[in-house]
C-alpha cells in the first residue's frame, strides 16, 4: 500500500474514533437546545459525573468497564430528570442569559463537588484486557480501544437513527423540534417528550464522559474544559438535528486529526477554522433551521 | 485560604528568653491547587509542609508562618495576582513554590520592585533566574536534563535521529532547544519538532505521535509539564506500539514522575530519562525522606522530583534564616546570604551557584524497569556530578543577558 494511503487510513481511523466520542457526548446537547431552545451549559458536568461513576465502579467496586459505562449512563440519565423537573423547567420561558447563569452555576458546583469527593488529581480507569493493545491489519496496527469507540459509535447511531426516523416517539420529537406550537396543538405532550429526550441526552453524555477517561484523563475541570468542543459540534451541526450533529462530529473529528497530523505546527487551530468557515456559509449550521 | 502556624518554637523562645529577638517570618507559597495540573501543587506543598513540620525547631527562636495561595492555570496571570496580594496585603517576606515558568516570568518584575526573595521549587525555563536578582532556583533548568541528554542519547542509547515533541509554552521550547543543542553537537540529526498544544489541558497525543511513528526516527524526545500529561504520553506511546516499531521514548524526568509511575504500566518500561531525582536514588537522605513521606502521607503516596526540590528549597530557606538570624528587613541581603548555600537532601549534595543563583546538582540517566517486587522503578545508568545550568554557562539566547 502506498505511503499516502496508509496515512489517509490512519487519519480516518483516529478521526473517526474522535468523532464518535464527540457525537455521543454532544447529541443530547443538540436535541435539548433544538427542542426547548434551552442553553444547557451543565451538559459537560453530566458527562463528568458519568466519568466519575465509571471510575468509582471500576476502581472501588471492581465492576467491569463495559457494565460500568452502562450503569453510569442509566444513573446520570435518571438523576438528570430530577434536575430537569426541579430546576430547568422553571426557566424554559426565561431569557438565554438566565438559563446560562443557572447552568454554568450548576457546572461550577459540579466542579467543586467533584474536587471535594475525588480530589483535583486526574483519574484513570483500568481497562479490561480485551480493550488493551492493538489490532494488527498487516499494513498497520490500530489501537483496540479506538476501534471499540468506532464500533460502539456506529451501533448507537443506528439505534438513534431508527428511534428518530422509524418510531412514533421519534416522529413526535421531530415534529416538536420543527414546530413546537403546532405539535402541542395536535396533542403531543412536548413536556414529557422533553423530559425523556433530556434524560437520554444526559445519559449519552455520561457514556461519553466514561469513554473520554482513556483519551484525556478525568479531572473536575472536565465539566467546563471540553464544553467548548461540544458547543462547537452543536453549532456547526445545527440545533436539534441528529444528522447535523453526526456530520459535524465527523467533519471536526477528521479534520482536527488530519490538521494535527499533517500540520502539527498549527496544532489545534483547525477546529476553530472549520467552525468559522461553516458558520459563515451556513449560520444555522449544517442542518439547522435558517 | 489555608494558614499554618508553628507557634511552639516561639513559646519556647519566650520562656528561655535569649538575647536574640524571635522573629516570625511569613513565607508565601504559590502552587497550583486547582485545574488539570493540581497534582504538581500537591507534590510541592506536601514537601514544604513535611519539612516545616520536622524542622521548625531548627530555626528557634524564630518561627515561620506559611500562607498558601493557588497558582491557577499555567498562564502566569493568576499567579501574578495572588503573589502581588501576598506581598502587599499579607506582607510575606519570602515567596516560594511556583510550578510553572509563566508564573515565575510574570512575577520577576514584581519581586524586583518589592525586593522580596523568590525561591523557585519547580519552574524550569533556563533564563528565569536572569530576570531578577531576587530569584533563587532550587529545582533545575531545562538545560540540566535536556542538554546532557543530547550527547547521552547519541552515544549511549544509539539515537542517530530524533523527533522532538513539546508542550507549547516557554519550558517546552527551552527543553527541546537544550536537547537539540547537545544532540546536534554530538552528531545527531533532528527530524522534526512538533508542538503539542497548550499546557492547560491534556491533549489526545495520538495524531502527533502517529505522525512521528510514520517518520521512523530512532528516538522521540518529549517534554510535557509532567503530571497528567505524562500519563497521557505513555498511554498514547503504548497504544500506538511505538516501542515495538523501534522508536525509543526519551526525555527529561518529567515523563516519569514517581507519583504517576505505578499507573503507567508496561508501556513505560524502557523509557530513558535524564533527571535529578527518583524515589529509587540510593542515598541516606533520600531513604529518610521517603520514610518520612510515607509515614505522613501513606504508603501509596510517593514524592517525586518536585517534592525533592521543594524539600531542598525549604532547607535552603531555613539555613539562610539561621544565617541572617531572622533578619528579613532587607530581601537583597537574604538572597546574598543564600548564594553559595550547600546542603544534603534527597538528591544528594546540591548547592546554589553564587553567580547565577541557580542550582548545581548531580544528573542521572535513568531507565524505567520492573523491579523484583513487581513495582515499576528506575535503574540509574550513569551519573554526572555537580552539573550547572549549561544555558547560562554557554550564554545561549536569553541566558546570556
Amino acid at each position: 500500500m502506498p505511503q499516502f494511503a496508509i496515512i489517509a487510513v490512519s487519519i480516518l481511523f483516529d478521526g473517526l474514533a474522535y468523532a464518535m466520542f464527540l457525537f455521543i457526548t454532544s447529541v443530547g446537547l443538540s436535541v435539548t437546545m433544538g427542542l426547548m431552545g434551552f442553553v444547557n451549559l451543565a451538559h459537560g458536568a453530566f458527562a463528568m459525573a458519568g466519568g466519575y461513576i465509571v471510575v468509582s465502579l471500576t476502581r472501588n467496586l471492581g465492576i467491569g468497564f463495559a457494565p460500568s459505562l452502562a450503569i453510569a449512563a442509566v444513573a446520570v440519565g435518571a438523576v438528570s430528570v430530577v434536575f430537569e423537573r426541579g430546576l430547568y423547567r422553571r426557566l424554559y420561558k426565561a431569557t438565554d442569559l438566565e438559563q446560562v447563569l443557572l447552568t454554568i452555576g450548576l457546572a461550577f458546583m459540579a466542579i467543586a463537588t467533584a474536587t471535594y469527593l475525588y480530589g483535583p488529581i486526574p483519574k484513570s480507569v483500568p481497562l479490561p484486557p480485551w480493550l488493551q493493545g492493538d489490532i494488527n491489519l498487516g499494513f498497520r496496527a490500530f489501537p483496540t480501544y479506538r476501534a471499540f469507540l468506532i464500533v460502539l459509535g456506529i451501533v448507537l447511531i443506528s439505534v438513534l437513527w431508527y428511534g428518530f426516523e422509524k418510531t412514533n416517539i421519534g416522529a413526535k420529537i421531530r415534529a416538536a423540534v420543527d414546530n413546537r406550537r403546532m405539535a402541542e396543538s395536535v396533542g403531543i405532550n412536548v413536556d414529557l417528550l422533553f423530559t425523556l429526550t433530556f434524560a437520554l441526552g444526559s445519559g449519552l453524555a455520561a457514556l461519553g464522559g466514561g469513554l473520554a477517561i482513556q483519551l484525556f484523563g478525568l479531572s473536575p475541570s472536565f465539566a467546563v474544559l471540553y464544553l467548548v468542543l461540544f458547543l462547537i459540534v452543536v453549532a456547526v451541526g445545527g440545533l436539534g438535528s441528529l444528522k447535523g450533529t453526526l456530520l459535524a462530529a465527523l467533519v471536526i473529528g477528521v479534520i482536527d486529526t488530519a490538521g494535527k497530523y499533517l500540520y502539527a505546527e498549527a496544532g489545534g487551530f483547525f477546529i476553530y477554522a472549520i467552525t468559522v468557515i461553516v458558520l459563515l456559509i451556513k449560520p444555522a449550521g449544517f442542518y439547522g433551521r435558517e | 485560604m489555608k494558614m499554618l502556624t508553628w507557634a511552639g518554637a516561639a513559646a519556647l523562645a519566650l520562656t528561655v528568653g535569649g538575647t536574640a529577638q524571635a522573629e516570625n517570618i511569613k513565607i508565601g507559597v504559590v502552587v497550583p491547587f486547582t485545574g488539570a495540573n493540581a497534582d504538581l501543587g500537591q507534590q510541592i506543598d506536601k514537601a514544604f509542609d513535611l519539612y516545616v513540620k520536622l524542622h521548625a525547631k531548627d530555626i528557634a527562636p524564630h518561627t515561620v508562618q506559611i500562607v498558601k495561595r493557588d497558582e491557577g492555570p499555567p498562564t502566569g496571570a493568576n499567579a501574578k495576582t495572588v503573589a502581588t496580594e501576598l506581598i502587599t496585603n499579607d506582607k510575606v517576606q519570602i515567596l516560594a513554590g511556583f510550578a510553572f515558568s509563566p508564573s515565575a516570568i510574570a512575577l520577576a518584575p514584581v519581586v524586583t520592585q518589592a525586593k522580596v526573595p523568590m525561591v523557585i521549587s519547580n519552574a524550569g525555563t533556563a533564563w528565569i533566574t536572569n530576570l531578577s536578582p531576587y530569584i533563587a532556583r532550587l529545582s533545575f533548568s531545562m538545560w540540566h536534563h535536556g542538554y546532557p541528554m543530547g550527547a547521552y542519547a547519541f552515544d549511549k542509547i544509539g539515537c542517530k535521529t530524533a523527533a522532538l515533541a513539546y508542550t507549547d509554552f516557554p519550558p517546552g521550547k527551552d527543553s527541546t532547544e537544550a536537547f537539540k543543542t547537545g544532540f546536534e553537537k554530538a552528531g545527531g540529526k533532528i527530524t522534526e519538532s512538533i508542538p503539542l498544544g497548550s499546557p492547560v489541558q491534556v491533549p489526545d497525543f495520538t495524531p502527533f505521535f502517529q505522525r512521528i511513528k510514520d517518520s521512523k526516527p530512532d528516538c522521540m524526545y518529549v517534554f510535557i509539564p509532567s503530571g497528567a500529561h505524562a500519563t497521557g504520553v505513555t498511554k498514547a506511546y503504548g497504544e500506538l506500539g511505538m516501542r515495538k516499531a523501534g522508536i525509543k521514548l526519551i526525555g527529561p524526568m518529567d515523563l516519569i514522575p514517581d507519583n504517576k509511575l505505578q499507573d503507567m504500566g508496561d508501556a513505560a518500561i524502557g523509557t530513558v530519562v535524564m533527571g535529578n531525582y527518583a524515589v529509587d536514588l540510593d542515598n541516606a537522605e533520600n531513604k529518610a525522606f521517603n520514610e518520612a513521606w510515607h509515614k505522613e502521607y501513606g504508603a501509596d503516596s510517593y514524592p517525586d522530583f518536585m517534592s525533592a526540590a521543594s524539600w531542598d528549597s525549604m532547607h535552603a530557606i531555613f539555613d539562610t534564616i539561621k544565617k541572617v538570624n531572622g533578619d528579613l528587613s532587607d530581601g537583597g541581603k537574604f538572597i546574598d546570604a543564600m548564594k553559595g548555600w550547600t546542603g544534603k537532601g534527597p538528591r544528594g549534595t546540591v548547592s546554589i551557584d553564587a553567580g547565577t543563583r541557580d542550582i548545581v546538582q548531580d544528573e542521572h540517566a535513568m531507565e524505567v524497569i520492573r523491579k523484583p517486587d513487581g513495582k515499576l522503578g528506575v535503574k540509574v545508568l550513569g551519573t554526572t556530578k555537580a552539573v550547572k545550568d549549561e544555558c547560562k554557562e554557554l550564554k545561549i539566547g536569553r541566558c546570556g543577558s
